[in-house]
């Protein structure tokens, strides 16, 4: 099936997230779309899907224009989706979300879901995919959760799939799966729209790539185009992918996490008997697929987690048991995962925004008032150093894009002295541009003798920042590595693997195949 | 509610946290048990009948001594006790049966030590469990209503208003007509209109879905209680004798003990309850209809990206609960009394909500919440009728404690349908 799209505009109000967009997808061809966070990638797909109306063009299905009203027009026209945030019903079972929508019924509207299991069964078989049709889906791991996404649009006989950054919560060896996985059904005749920025994979599997900047179509690239180059197409400038950095000047270690267990409310231990120490003027990264207990140990470390056992010690002061205020009050400073729940007060503004930890501190406040004179003024110095893109820093802060939010988190965080500073997913969601110069911000704080964590699922960000690389797999630290381990013996690590049976199996790796993953 | 066992490893120093709620309100129960239905029981023998006069064979009463039950009850509530605290100490939950059991050990020895209290030491046991289920007609049809929609993600709040939508309109109806059976079509009638109404401002205008139920069972109120002063009162003979729905009883089954009651002498209403319940419960778990619903309430951005139109079927699920709510509302004006009066529903609509949520949104579990609650509401007034210990205005607070202690204690960790209450809207 080849698949056109012909002028396509998206506009939400007066901004245009996409602008007369032209796109070809061959028969049997992987198609990267390649662009930044924001860039307009999902509303595209969402477009082609039926999930948005276009505000201007025409979608062509073999020649023949079509029109989507809603995704079941889509699914019948043979276009299947797996969107960037998996659409499972976490408390149905693989059988009931894969026929939910396309029911095989008895007589009387009765489900029979033995159909549905035995068709899931077949191509479970056909691609390697070992997924139970009676599993809950809340049970199974996100990587197990894409594939019932891949069977529900190939039930539904897609001969287009589009996979929106379907690597973003994988592991790199779930990611080589996924490649493979996109390889075989290329072989069998399905087409597929791949959604990513990453330039790794992009190169590895595509076809073809047409890069998007800011909602327009920039270019073509062939698969071989050199990363700098793709890069550049992407941002809309030169960047550089590696940054240069000086070697770590490391003094004696000041924060030791000894034995740390964090306990969920059902009982399970999230952070699993944790031990590490972080020098002054070192970077560890914390690497590891998304959800192995990295967040409950940055909040344990922070205090905001109940059933915490261990000890947290900074300077030879325990922190564990003590009040958020007084553990910021200790000296350190705090980027959470999540800039937009737990890092800013949307509804507040930028200035606001920027003491929220320090407003009842002076100079922001006298007494029982606050001193508004002060407050502008530290936010007219910070916007300026951190280079924050705003008209005025009296705007609300929701009005910022990421990357911009991200950089008012981090100004406040790194605005006063610190003995520790920690950050998670630095730069999540954070456009190339942005992210360079957060990276230097962390490493100037580096340099001047802050012992700073980093808490990060991106390899390519733990490997860019740190000094040394702990590794996370279900609460446990799998083991703590040099920065220059190669990326796939860190692969293995994520997946569990003890570093010394790492490094054996990467030496083991013929070259060839190596090539193709890095 | 079952949590994974958590793993124990030998080199880490620290345990699983120790569960300590559930042995401690057992214990307190316990012992406060064998003080009061024991040792502060009463000497006399308490009378529990078991058959009724027109049974095919008749059991014999079942005779058993205040104190000395009411000690053994107690102990064993206090050994149930013990084995959940020992659970503990093991870093071990306590199994699901044991508050099952304690709880029925528990209603016996209060049954014994009221009864055994009272100034006439005797109830018919098979008449307490028939008005039960009379009783909680209305409230199993409310509670129906209530699962219906929050399944498919939106909370009903108006089931008050529903039912009481639903008695007036079965009351006026079957007394112009002089048909009650049109009086009961009425009545499904209204509960649907109401839900139409709720239907529009919280799915099409995306108002709060508490703010527009609670206004819909003010505003019914209003309307019905103006209705009833202006137009019924007017003309009573005329506007409100609506007459009863006949019991049917069904030759043979009807006379067997206990349950040929329950089962087998029930008006229309009755009956449609127990197809009701049945049909709800295949409808949402075996039908294709059933899962698109559930999914609706649960990820509906998940069934929109498969061709499921959300809030269609969100619409069609209110109205359908209306509809069933207000059949339960006919029941107050056409089967247990045969006039309307103001506020008939009485506060059944907010209990059927709480059957709902004990009940777990399942049809068959909310049938049984409400059957519950029907029980303490007929418990208290045969126990203010045999004249127990205790004053009568506690024994009226029967129904809402057990309610409040249903909702909040014994149903655990029970979760809500994932979108239930939030408005879908696109894009």
């Amino acid at each position: 099936m080849k698949l056109e799209l012909q002028g396509i505009s998206k506009a939400f109000g007066s901004f245009y997230a996409n602008e007369d967009i032209d796109l070809v997808v061959e028969e049997g061809q992987i198609h990267c779309l390649l662009g930044e966070n924001g860039a307009g990638k999902s509303t595209l797909m969402n477009v082609l899907y039926g999930l948005y109306e276009p505000t201007a063009g025409r979608i062509l299905v073999d020649g023949k224009p079509v029109a989507f009203r809603g995704p079941g027009d889509a699914m019948a026209a043979g276009i299947g989706m797996v969107h960037q945030h998996f659409m499972l019903v976490p408390v149905f079972t693989v059988a009931e979300n894969v026929a939910l929508g396309a029911e095989s019924t008895k007589a009387g509207g009765f489900l029979d879901l033995e159909v549905t299991r035995r068709k899931i069964r077949e191509i479970s078989d056909k691609y390697g995919f070992d997924v139970d049709p009676d599993a809950l889906v809340e049970d199974l791991p996100v990587g197990v959760q894409q594939r019932v996404e891949i069977i529900k649009a190939l039930v539904r006989n897609a001969e287009v799939l589009i996979l929106d950054e379907p690597t973003a919560v994988l592991t790199p060896q779930e990611t080589d799966e996924l490649l493979d996985i996109m390889r075989q059904l290329k072989a069998n005749g399905t087409s597929i729209v791949f959604i990513s920025h990453k330039l790794r994979e992009v190169k590895a599997v595509s076809d073809v790539i047409t890069v998007i900047r800011r909602g327009r179509v920039v270019g073509d690239a062939a698969p071989d185009a050199e990363t700098t180059e793709l890069a550049s197409m992407m941002v809309g400038r030169a960047v550089k992918l590696t940054m240069d950095k000086d070697p770590a000047n490391p003094g004696e270690a000041t924060f030791k996490v000894k034995n740390l267990t964090v306990t969920s409310a059902t009982g399970q231990r999230v952070v699993d008997d944790l031990s590490f120490e972080i020098r002054r003027g070192e970077i560890l990264a914390i690497a590891g697929v998304q959800g192995n207990g990295q967040t409950e140990l940055t909040e344990a470390i922070l205090g905001i987690q109940d059933r915490v056992a261990g000890s947290i010690t900074l300077e030879g002061r325990e922190l564990l048991g003590r009040s958020v205020k007084q553990i910021l009050g200790a000296g350190i400073g705090f980027v959470p995962e999540d800039r937009t729940v737990d890092g800013l007060v949307s509804d507040f503004s930028i200035a606001e925004n920027l003491v929220l930890d320090l407003y009842d501190k002076a100079p922001f406040a006298k007494g029982i008032s606050m001193r508004p004179a002060e407050v502008a003024k530290n936010a007219a110095a910070r916007v300026a150093e951190f280079d924050v893109r705003t008209p005025s820093a009296d705007n609300l802060a929701s009005s910022l894009s990421g990357g911009n939010q991200q950089k008012v988190v981090m100004a406040r965080e790194l605005s006063r002295p610190l003995r520790l500073f920690i950050a998670s997913q630095p730069t999540r969601g954070v456009d190339v541009g942005s992210i360079e110069f957060l990276h230097r911000r962390i490493l100037a704080e580096r340099d001047g003798g802050t012992p700073v964590m980093i808490v990060s699922t991106e390899l390519d960000e733990v490997l860019q920042l740190a000094d040394r690389i702990a590794v996370l797999y279900k609460g446990r630290l799998i083991g703590i590595v040099d920065a220059g381990t190669p990326r796939d013996v860190l692969g293995l690590m994520m997946a569990g693997v003890a570093p010394t049976e790492a490094e054996k199996a990467h030496q083991d790796t013929p070259d060839d195949l190596e090539g193709e993953i890095a | 509610m079952s949590a994974p066992a958590p793993t124990l490893s030998a080199t880490s120093p620290v345990l699983a946290p120790v569960a300590w709620k559930t042995p401690i309100m057992l214990s307190a129960i316990g012992l406060l048990s064998l003080v009061f239905f024991g040792f502060n029981g009463s000497d006399q023998s308490a009378t529990f009948g078991i058959s009724t006069g027109g049974d095919v064979f008749t059991l014999p009463d079942l005779v058993v001594p205040g104190i000395a039950t009411g000690i053994v009850l107690g102990l064993g509530m206090c050994v149930l006790a013990g084995y959940s605290i020992f659970l503990a100490r093991e870093h071990r939950p306590t199994p699901g049966w044991v508050p099952v059991v304690f709880a029925a050990l528990f209603i016996f020895a209060f049954l014994v030590w009221v009864v055994s209290g009272a100034r006439t030491p005797q109830i018919s046991l098979a008449g307490l469990i028939a008005g039960s289920v009379t009783l909680a007609v209305p409230l199993v049809f409310g509670s129906l209503s209530g699962v219906l929609c929050e399944r498919a993600g939106v909370v009903n709040i108006a089931i008050e208003g529903q039912l009481l939508g639903g008695a007036f309109s079965a009351a006026i109806i079957a007394s112009v007509t002089g048909s009650p059976m049109l009086g009961l079509l009425a009545a499904a009638v209204a509960g649907a209109l109401v839900s139409v109404v709720l239907a529009i401002f919280s799915i099409k205008y995306v108002v709060n879905q508490i703010i527009v139920g609670v206004v819909l069972n003010v505003l019914v109120s209003g309307i019905t209680g103006f209705l009833f002063t202006t137009v019924m009162q007017s003309d009573p003979e005329l506007y409100n004798s609506p007459g009863r729905l006949s019991v049917i009883e069904i030759p043979v089954l009807s006379a067997i003990p206990v349950i040929g009651p329950i089962l087998f002498r029930q008006s229309i209403v009755g009956y449609l309850m127990y197809i009701a319940v049945a049909a709800v419960w295949i409808g949402l778990f075996k039908t294709r209809w059933g899962l698109r619903v559930r999914a609706v309430g649960e990820h509906p951005k998940a069934a929109d990206t498969l061709g499921i139109k959300v809030n269609t079927t969100r619409f069609v699920n209110v109205v359908l609960g209306g509809a069933i709510a207000g059949i339960g509302g006919s029941f107050f004006t056409l089967v247990a009394i045969d006039s309307f009066t103001k506020e008939i529903s009485g506060g059944r609509g907010f209990i059927a909500l709480a059957a709902v949520i004990f009940g777990r949104w399942n049809p068959i579990g909310a049938f049984f919440a409400a059957l519950l609650f029907g029980f303490a509401d007929n418990l208290q007034s045969i126990l203010t009728i045999i004249g127990t210990p205790v004053p009568s205005q506690f024994m009226a607070m029967l129904p809402y404690v057990v309610t409040v202690f249903a909702v909040a204690g014994l149903v655990g960790k029970s979760r809500a349908p994932a979108a239930d209450g939030e408005p879908y809207v696109k894009g």
